[in-house]
This record gives C-alpha cells, structure tokens and sequence, in this order.
C-alpha cells in the first residue's frame, strides 16, 4: 500500500503539473514550437477550406489596399478646394469634386462589397473549422488505445473540447483576419505615404516602430500576467470543486468558517493575479492611442514646418510640401495608430489561440491503436458435407475465418475456449505487474478470479480483450493466436459488463440495444427479461422509451447495472467478462442482479473477478491472485479444505477491497 | 437583482466612482485634440511661421500627455474596481454556499455552484468593467464629438445626426436577433460537450462493443448541427463590420463632397480645410463610440443570465437557521422521535417518513436495516438537524433540536455520512476537522478505535501522508476508516455511524463496534447496515421499510417476528451446507419483495 500512495502521489503531482503547463504557455520561449504551431494551423485551416479561404485572403488584401485609397481622394479634393476657395467660384470646381467623389463612391463600393463577403465566409470558416477540429479531435479519440484513457484525466481530455477549441475561436474569427488586413493595410499605407513624402513617410514608419515596440514590451508582459491569472483561476476552480463536492462533510463538521477562510486566501491570490493582467490589458490601449496622438501632433507640426521653410519633397508623385499632402498624411497616421491598436488588442489572444492548437495537435499527434490482427469474425452456416462455410447471412453460427500464408482460408468455429499460457505482463516496461500467470477456460466454463485490490484480477482481463498487450506467453482464442485476430473481431466476441456503469444519454432501449445495433425491440426486451430488467423497467414512466440521461442518475445503482446485463445479453458473445460491482446495493437487490448475471453466465465461456464471493462458489476453477501471481487454483470445495487464503478471505479475516 | 449585485462592491466602491470621472477627463482631451489641431491645420494653411505653430503644437503634447494620464489612471482604478468587485462577488457566494442546509444543497448541483462561483462571475466582472468604463465615456463622447462637429461643420454635421441612428438601429438590430441564437446555441454546445464527457468515461465500454463508427456519427450529426445553429448567428454577426465600414464611407463621402462645396461656395467663412479634416476625425469617434455602446450591451445581455444564477445562490433563505436563544448544554445522549413525519419538499407527493414514534437511550447501540429507499439516512438526519422535520419533534437529551445552538448540537451528534469526503491535505489535517486543537496522542488513538492506525503507520510518511482530492489515493475501506477516526475526535454524545463500513472487512467491522464500545460507553451508538453482522450485536435493531418502523427488538426478536430481517439474515448468512434450500428461501423472499422495493424508489412512505 505504501507504494501504492507514494506511485499516487507522483502521478498526483505530475498530474499537477499537467494542468500548470496546460494553463501557462510561456509567451517567450520555445518561439520556433510557437511558429511550427502557427504554420500547422493556418495550413490545417486551408486543408478544411481549400476554396473558400483564399477567396477570403484575396477580399482581405482587396479591401486592405483600398482602405489606404481614400487619403489620396482627400489630398486631391483638398487641392482642388486651395486652388478654388479665394475665388469662391464653386462651377469650376464641380466637375472635378464631383469625379473625385463618384470615384471614391467606386473605390467603396468594391472595398464594402468585398468586405462584405469575407467576413460572412470567415463566419462560415470560423465555426467550420471549429466544428471540422472537434469531428477530427473525436475520431481520432476513438481510435486511440485504452492506455491513453487510463493515463490522462478525464478533465485534462476534456478541456481539449471546452477550453482549446475555444480558444480557435477568436484566434480563427478575430485574430488572424485582422492581423493580415493590418499587415498588408499598413504596407498600402506605406506606399501611398511613400508616393506622396518620403521623409514624412521615414518620421511616420519611425513613430509606428516605436509603438510596435511598445506593444510587444507591454503585450508580453501583459499575456504574462494573463497567464498568470489563468492559473489562479484553476487553483480557485480546483479548490472550489473540492468544497462544493464535499459541502455537507462542511455542515456536519461546522467548518463553514475555516472553509471561507482558506478560500479567501486563494481568492485574495486570484484578485492580485487577475488585477495586474487587467492592469496591463486596460493601459495598453491608452498608451497606443496617445502614443498615436502624439505622433498626430508630431506630424502636423513636421507638416507646418516643412511648407514653412519651403524644403524640398522627395517622393515618387514629385509633389511639393502643401496642405493638401499634410492633411491626407494625419488621416494616414490615425490610420496606422488605429491598426497597431487593434493588434495590441489581439496578443492575448494569440497566446492563448497557439498554446490550444499546440495541445489540440499534441492530441492528434498521439498514436491510435495498431492492429495486425487479420482473422475475421464471421457468419456461417454448414454445407451439405457438414462444411463451414461463409455466409454473408447473419446465420447465428459464427466462424474464425483464417487466412495462412500459403493462400488458404479456414474457416474455425467460434467456441468460446481461451487459454493464456504463461503470460507476463507490466504496464510500464521493467515494471511487471504478471507474473507467469495461465489459464485454461474450455467453453462454457466459469472461472472467477479472486484477490485483494492490486493484485492484477481487472488486468488479465484487459490482455484477454487486448486493451493491453502481453509481454511475454500466448493468448489462444479457439486455438487462434488473439495476436492474429482484428481487434474490433476478438472484442466483439467477448461480453464484457464493467464494475462501473456507464450509460449512455438516449432511451433505456437504445442503452440495450448498444450491445447490438440490428437487434429488434423483441430481442432487447427478451435480453431485459433474461437479464431480469424486465420488471422495473416497465414500470418506468415511458417503460422502455424511458430516457436516460447524466449517466441514468434517475436509476438506481442496481437497476443501472441490470441495464449493462441486459446490453450484453443482447449483444450475445461466447466469451463474457464480468467484472462485479464494489459499491454497496442492499441485499435484496443484489439478489436480483445476482440472478441477472447468473442468467447471462449459462452456457458461456465466463470470467468473473469477484468483489463479493458469494458469487465466486459455483465457479469451475477459482484462481487466488496475490501480487500477479497465481497463489491458490482449484473448485470452492478443494480451495476451502486446503485452509489457504482462499479460506480466509471467505470466512471475512482478509479484506477484499 | 442590481441591488444585491452592488452590495458586493463595498470596499471598491471608490474605484468604481473614480474610473468614469477619469474618463471624462480622457474624453475631454480626446474632443479637443482635433480641435486644436484643426485651427493648426488651417493656421499652415494661411501660411503661418514656425514660431507661430508652435503654441498649438505645446498645448497638443500638453493636452496628448493629460489624455495618456487620464487613460493609464482610468486602466489602473477601472482594474482594481473590477477585479475587487469580482473578488467580493466569490466572497459572497461561496459564503452564501456555506450557510446552506442540507435542503439548500440538494437545490444546486456541485457542478453548477462551481460554474456560478467561476465562469458566471467572469462574465458579470466583464460586463462590469465594461460598465463603468464606457458607460460615461461613449455617450459623452458622441454628445461632444456631435457638438464640436457643430461648432465646426456647421450645416455638415447633419450627416452625423441621420447616420447615428441609423447604424445605431442596424447595431442593435444584429444583437437583438443574435442573442437568442446564442442563448439556444450554447445550450445544445453544453450538451454536445456532456455526450463527449459520456464517450470518454465510457470508453471501456465504447471499445469492447466495438461502437468507435457507431460513436464517430452520433457525434458527427451533433456536432454538424451545434455548427449549423453557431454559422447562423455568426452570419448575422458578421454584418457589423460592413455596417460600420459603410457609415464611416458614408460620412468621408459626404464630408469630402459636400465639405469642399461649402469651403468653396462660402469662400471659407463656413468651413475651412481644417475644419474639413477634424470632421472626419469626430464622424470616426462617434461611429466608433457607438459600436462600443453596442458592444457593451451585447455584453451586459450576455451577462444577465450570469448574474441572475449568481443573485439565485447569494439570496437563498438557509432553511435552518439557529434559535434566537439556543441551548448549548446537553443532558446525555437520549433521543427522541415524537410522531415524526418528514418530507423533503412542501410539495413532495409522498412522506419519506411517517409518524415515526421512537426513544433510544443514552448509551445505546442502536441499529438500522431497511432497503434502498427505505429512509434510513432521512431519519438519522433529523438528529443532527441537518433537514427539520415536518411535523411532530426530534429530541436529543430531553431538548427539542431546534432549540440547540446549531454548532453544538453537530459536535455532540457527530454523523459519519454514507457519502463520505476526505479533503486534500494529510491525514492529520483532515482528522484535525473534528477537532482543532487535537494533539497527536489524540488522534493517534481514535485512529486505533478506528482501525486505520495500522494502516497509516504503513504510509511512509504516516500521520502525514497527503491525501488527494477526493481521497483516490487510500482504498474504500481506509477512507471509511479514517472518515470514523475523524468523528470519533468530536467525543460525541451521539455518534451516528451511516453504513461507513460497507467496504470494511467483516473481522474489522467487529474491532471498530468492540473498542466502540469500550472507549465509548456512554454514547449514543446508531450504526446503519446492509450486513446483519454488523447490528446484530447491537442492543436494539429498528427495521425500517418505506418509511414506516417495520421491526424493532434485539437479533432474537426480530428473528422470530421480522419476516425482512430474517430473510436478510439467511441470506447473508448461508453456509455450503444448507446452500440448496437457503437459496430456494432467499429468492422467492427476494422476489416478494422486489416489487415493493422499486416502487420504494424516491423514498416514499405512502401506498401508491
């Protein structure tokens, strides 16, 4: 046991860890990691939409350039009214604004309607994508080996749908559109700038480079602070989980106040934690707007001077200093202010957006369950020789069909005998947690393991239906290697009901009918009679249309466990699993569940792992495991005569659990 | 509601005044920098020396410079403003949460009052920053913005005054229709994620069944159709960056045509080219302020449904409450129960217990059978008052309970709950919550009443060892052991025992009740079980079904008149020998009973 809790501990810590590294993606280091991530996702992005999103891209650069146009329709408005207005001579100007205007009315025109049309289809790739990502993310789960479910917490899965994927969302709707229309306007900018003054363009550029650094000093340690605070709110979450769960232990022991206390103090963290990385967030922009005012000033002013002083102009229009060159250039500095401000608005979520892509690839970078296995499970039916052969008829006469090497197919009839030969076995490589351990079942037989927790009964049923695979021995299905047998074949061959229920939100029929998709309504409620469900669930409020949902919290423990019982009567293997329930039903309950198993039991290869051995007595072999090893073998009769543990753990000295 | 929301502002108050009176002070520069700037621009244009522009070009920086101050200071108290008020919001709830009754608690799922004291109070602090940000600003905003583009636009500034409102409607327009696609939306998107939570914890299941395809459809079709509803919403969202581009088009279009009109036709006495260049500067700040509005309120709609399942836990009436002049001295451990009905609801169709007349004596070991349903755990709650009867009385000592001052009356009925929780942290900790002060030599002995002493010397770091969340790191009959040890430190008068041996070994059952027993003598035992084993000692064994006393007397009585007990006990009881003819007992008992046992479901002690 010691080493049991010092093994929990560590997994508890490093679990910790996880769920600390899940939530502080450094904004600084593993840059190239970051950029990987980037590229992986805007390519991902374009594999989901290979038509759609360049559309998106072109009406982006189309209305980026065109939103740079309108100062140069300003500076030639403005030229015309400083050559006009002394005169006040309004006819002579006329044609000339009024071409000026309907040329801009076309400018926007095409830059609305373009605008228009990506941020309806970004609509569209948005919630496309996200939806495209979780298809993705759930089939590759399913694909996915047992280990990585006993290995990662279900809230750490979990949080990969909630929190990641969420995390896309402003990253896809938000961030990326708007960064490449900022980069390419503010190129535009540049170029309009360029063609009218080059060294106001230079004073411009050189103002704007100082408020990008700005934003990148201020916005790193504002996502750090962020991230800061993210991780306060998983120690409060965390904490407050713990507390809600267990709230009437609090009543019973009046420790409401020493609770409010020890929550405070993490409330306090949280508040400090979330007060700075507001701090930063809510001062960036200020500082960007008024950096940019600055700069307004700074312009205008450099504007004044330089008509003032008469200084040459170069640029690429050969206009001189004017008026009408200044004031398009303050509309253009507000302009590139405004778009390093809406950037500076979008390194939170930046951050935020790559650490969720990096972990969602992480997920769908893991490996899936291999399977070699190439003897299939299939129908049958005797020939007139009394020869299998296939049938592509469901015939209820199933037959391993074996393909050798030399080309030949046999057909082996599905019996139900499992032998394990010498079989070592470890969860983690040099860690073994079998020892040698083999066992024959003929078919029809029972064998019940027995032994306290730890002592590897729930694991040689994980080799049987190969969630894990063996180290080292044989695992023979009906003579047949399961090695050689496809996955998805062996398991549907083995029943399996599990300690712990789990069902499914949907109807109770639906729930049985899990175990056979084809079965009729017939055949489910005939597996609900054999299983002995019959009864309560007819007196359900909808009977057998009743729906369940919240894994059917509105059953009781044991009726949820008749339920499982029923599903794998109906899905009707050779080879069952049962794996008995620990948690407490009242006797008379048990009774019936008892009755349940017992039922599903006849006439099937059985292995039971006992919690309770009541049920373990009329077993054909009972086999005593201690520390992976098999201790005691042998019938109830024999096993209690011999006076070992068996005897022991039966009379209650020893606990089972 | 806003009422009970702003009694958690309190110590913050300050900051929430100050953040908009800042503010105003930022919108004021905001105005009048395009102001200033605008005579600038035209003083260049009539030609003006450098040593002319430069007044207007120190009271820019100047004016610049206040705005940045103002900005930086309303960033720093809006912060502490709503980050104090959220913090105050947890504060409150979780306080709220700990003056819950048990009824209380049966009203919230844990799950939902975790959400309440998280994602909802983010929300409503969001919304509140938003608030006392923007609620002064924008609307100021737009009145100067529009006032100065009347001063200076003139007969222009109309153009302001149609497209306000116009883009206002549009704006308001898209929430308005988004909002309940959402509100929908999300609530399929909590259930898309439930059903990956099912595949997850059942994937065992999932795998042996081979239903990874089965599973990949199922969730493909939902997933397709939580996108479809999320698409149309987001469409109709998507329509504000156009509606925004098209009014600011609309008022540079306007501005440029018409502006270079008026300059000309009034020889500039009307409008001048700098003049020209700030309307567009305030036509960009009110279109710009108004998207904020909306925005705002898009929030605070969004927030609304936070705040309301916030206010739901902070203004819920605990449903036990101590007496205004409680008692806190108990005569010794007798308990009473007079004509005792109880019914976990007023609305509640059938009596969990009914007209339960009962009197066990201090000092008594006292045990509870009964099946599923039958209201076991509901009697033993009503010793330590954590659910008040319906009617008639629960004495403890004499003394009705609701007359005990609350925290008393728990410490001298300690209860070891059926569902039981150890608490991250050691082990000494967690023992430490029946008793503060307990010394080490202390627990250490109601760790050898408990049995659990052995075990934990086993633990490398013993009396420290950490226990994890949940306790998933000590085994079910450890934790039970401990969850005992830990009741045991209160010294009760009563010590109430809810099947907290389920999982114990049936020799240690019998340790626990021996030294019980011995170091206990005077104490109240009640000790509820599945196992006949476990009462069958025991001074008197009550056998409740559905509610109503079925049985009551030492093992040998109940023998001889209890038709339940006797069946429990030749089942539990059946030796290899008599197997053949116990089972054939056993289950025609069973099978009478079974009926009745489903219909018990839900507790009911009234005949359907």
């Amino acid at each position: 046991m010691s080493a049991n809790n010092d093994a929990a501990r560590k997994q508890y810590e490093e679990s910790r860890q996880n769920v600390a590294r899940r939530q502080v993606p450094e904004p600084q280091g593993r840059k190239s990691g970051r950029r990987g991530t980037l590229g992986r996702l805007i390519r991902t992005l374009f594999s989901f939409y290979p038509k759609m999103l360049p559309i998106v891209v072109v009406c982006i650069v189309i209305s980026a350039i065109l939103s740079a146009l309108p100062a140069t329709f300003m500076q030639r408005a403005l030229e015309v009214v400083t050559a006009h207005w002394q005169t006040g001579d309004w006819d002579a100007a006329s044609g000339q604004i009024g071409g000026i205007v309907l040329s801009l009315i076309a400018v926007y025109a095409v830059a609305l309607t373009s605008t228009t049309v990506y941020t309806r289809m970004m609509a569209i790739i948005t919630q496309g994508s996200l939806e495209k990502f979780r298809e993705k993310l759930f089939d590759h789960m399913q694909d996915l080996p047992i280990s990585y479910f006993d290995q990662h917490q279900r809230g750490d899965i979990m949080s990969h749908y909630t929190n990641d994927i969420d995390t896309l969302r402003q990253m896809i709707s938000q961030s990326l559109p708007n960064i490449t229309l900022t980069v390419i306007t503010c190129l535009s900018v540049v170029g309009v700038m360029v063609y009218y003054s080059v060294p106001m363009a230079v004073l411009v550029i050189l103002g704007v480079a100082f408020m990008a650094y700005m934003t990148k000093v201020l916005g790193s340690r504002s996502a750090r602070n962020f991230v800061a605070q993210q991780k306060e709110i998983g120690v409060v979450e965390g904490h407050v989980e713990e507390i809600m769960n267990g709230q009437r232990v609090v009543k019973v022991f009046c420790h409401e106040e020493a609770a409010q206390e020890d929550f405070d103090v993490r409330n306090e963290k949280l508040f400090r934690a979330s007060r700075a990385a507001n701090m930063y967030t809510n001062t960036l922009g200020p500082i960007l707007m008024n950096l940019g005012n600055l700069m307004y000033v700074i312009v205008a002013l450099a504007g004044g001077i330089f008509i003032a002083v008469g200084a040459p102009n170069p640029s690429i229009s050969g206009l001189g200093f004017s008026i009408a060159v200044t004031v398009p250039f303050l509309n253009m500095t507000r302009q590139f202010a405004g778009q390093i401000g809406q950037i500076s608005q979008q390194i939170n979520a930046v951050v935020m957006g790559l650490a969720g892509a990096e972990r969602l690839f992480e997920l769908m970078d893991e490996q899936p369950e291999e399977d070699e296995g190439y003897v299939t499970l299939v129908n049958a039916q005797r020939s007139e020789g009394d020869e299998l052969v296939e049938s592509s008829a469901r015939t209820n006469i199933w037959a391993w069909k074996h393909p050798h090497r030399d080309g030949a197919v046999e057909l082996v009839p599905l019996k139900g005998d499992v032998r394990l030969s010498h079989v070592d076995f470890g969860y983690k490589p040099g860690h073994t947690v079998l020892h040698d351990v083999s066992v024959w079942a003929k078919p029809g037989q029972k064998i019940a393991f027995v032994g306290a927790t730890g002592a590897g009964k729930t694991t040689i049923t994980n080799l049987i239906n190969r969630f894990y695979d063996i180290a080292d021995g044989k695992i023979r299905y009906d003579g047949i290697n399961v090695n050689k047998i496809k996955k998805d074949d062996l398991r549907r061959s083995l029943g399996m009901v599990l300690q712990d229920v789990n069902l499914f939100t949907g109807t109770v029929m639906d729930n049985i009918r899990y175990g056979r998709l084809d079965a009729t309504d017939g055949e489910c409620m005939a597996a609900a009679r054999l299983a002995g469900a019959d009864g309560f669930i007819k007196r359900l409020p909808d009977g057998y249309n009743t729906m369940l949902t919240d894994n059917g919290s509105n059953l009781s423990q044991g009726q949820r466990q008749l339920i499982s019982i029923a599903r794998a009567a109906v899905a009707d293997p050779p080879v069952m699993i049962l794996d008995e329930a620990t948690s407490s039903i009242d006797t008379r309950t048990e009774a019936i569940v008892q009755r349940g198993m017992d039922a599903l039991m006849s006439g099937r290869t059985t292995f039971v792992i006992a919690h309770r051995l009541s049920t373990v007595r009329n077993s054909d072999a009972i086999i005593v495991l201690d520390h992976g090893r098999i201790i005691e073998r042998g019938s109830h009769d024999e096993l209690i005569a011999k006076r070992g543990t068996y005897y022991q753990l039966y009379t209650g000295a020893f606990e089972l659990e | 509601m806003i009422k009970t929301l702003m009694g958690s502002i309190r110590d913050y108050k300050r900051a929430a005044i100050a953040t908009p009176i800042i503010v105003s002070g930022e919108v004021v520069m905001e105005v009048a920098i395009p102001f200033v700037t605008a005579q600038l621009i035209d003083a260049i244009q009539k030609g003006a020396t450098v040593s002319e522009m430069l007044p207007y070009a120190g009271i820019l920086v100047a004016m610049a410079l206040a705005s940045l101050c103002f900005g930086i200071g309303a960033g720093i108290t809006c912060s502490q403003a709503s980050c104090g008020f959220a913090k105050n919001l947890r504060h409150d709830v979780f306080a709220a949460v700990q003056r819950f009754s048990f009824a209380n608690i049966d009203q919230f799922s844990s799950s939902s009052l975790v959400t309440r004291l998280t994602t909802d109070i983010t929300n409503v602090q969001l919304a509140y920053m938003m608030i006392i940000r923007t609620a002064i600003r924008c609307p100021l905003i737009m009145i100067c913005g529009i006032v100065m583009a009347f001063v200076m636009g003139g007969p222009l500034a109309i153009v302001f005054v149609i497209i306000v409102p116009l883009l206002g409607f549009g704006l308001f327009k898209v929430i308005r229709t988004v909002h309940p696609i959402f509100r929908a939306v999300f609530r399929k998107y909590d259930a898309l994620n439930e059903s990956i939570e099912e595949n997850v914890t059942g994937m065992r299941d999932v795998k042996s069944y081979v239903r990874q395809d089965f599973e990949k459809k199922k969730f493909g079709a939902a997933a397709q159709d939580v996108c479809a509803d999320f698409t149309r919403a987001e469409k109709i969202l998507a329509l504000n960056a156009p509606m925004m581009n098209f009014a600011i088009d609309l008022v540079f279009v306007v501005v440029i045509g018409f502006g270079s009109w008026l300059i000309i036709s009034s020889q500039g006495l009307l409008l001048n080219v700098g003049q020209m260049s700030a309307l567009t500067t305030y036509g960009f700040m009110i279109l710009m302020s108004l998207m904020m509005v909306s925005m705002v309120f898009a929030m605070i709609t969004m927030a609304q449904e936070s705040a309301e399942r916030i206010v739901e836990v902070i203004e819920t009436e605990p449903t036990i409450k101590n007496p205004k002049h409680p008692v806190t001295e108990m005569k010794d451990g007798s308990i009473d129960f007079d004509d005792v009905t109880f019914m976990y609801s007023e609305k509640a169709e059938h009596r969990a217990l009914a007209e339960i007349d009962l009197h066990i004596k201090s000092g008594e070991t006292f045990g509870i059978m009964g099946g599923t349903g039958s209201a076991k755990t509901s009697l033993i709650n009503l010793i330590s008052r954590l659910y008040d009867v319906t009617k008639g009385s629960v004495k403890v000592g004499g003394v009705d309970v609701r007359d005990y001052d609350l925290e008393f009356l728990r410490n001298n009925v300690a209860v070891v709950l059926q569902k039981n929780v150890l608490f991250s942290g050691t082990i000494k900790e967690n023992l430490r919550w029946g008793k503060a002060d307990a010394t080490d030599d202390e627990i250490r002995e109601v760790c050898e009443l408990a049995q659990a002493d052995e075990f934990i010397q086993g633990f490398p770091h013993k009396y420290d060892t950490y226990i994890e969340q949940g306790g998933t790191n000590v085994s079910g009959g450890q934790k039970q052991r401990l969850c005992i040890a830990r009741a045991l430190l209160k010294h009760p008068k009563v010590l109430i025992l809810d099947d907290s041996t389920s999982a114990v070994d049936t020799k240690t059952d019998a340790l626990i009740r021996e030294g019980l027993a011995t170091y206990l003598p005077d104490t109240t035992k009640i000790i509820i079980a599945q196992r006949t084993s476990s009462v069958e000692h025991a001074d008197r064994i009550l056998i409740l079904d559905n509610g109503h006393i079925a049985g009551l007397g030492t093992h040998d009585e109940l023998m001889e008149t209890c038709d339940i007990y006797r069946d429990t006990y030749i089942q539990q009881n059946r030796t290899g020998e008599d197997e053949a003819g116990a089972e054939a007992e056993g289950d025609a008992g069973a099978q009478q009973t079974a009926g009745r046992d489903e219909t018990a479901k839900g507790g009911a002690a009234d005949e359907r």
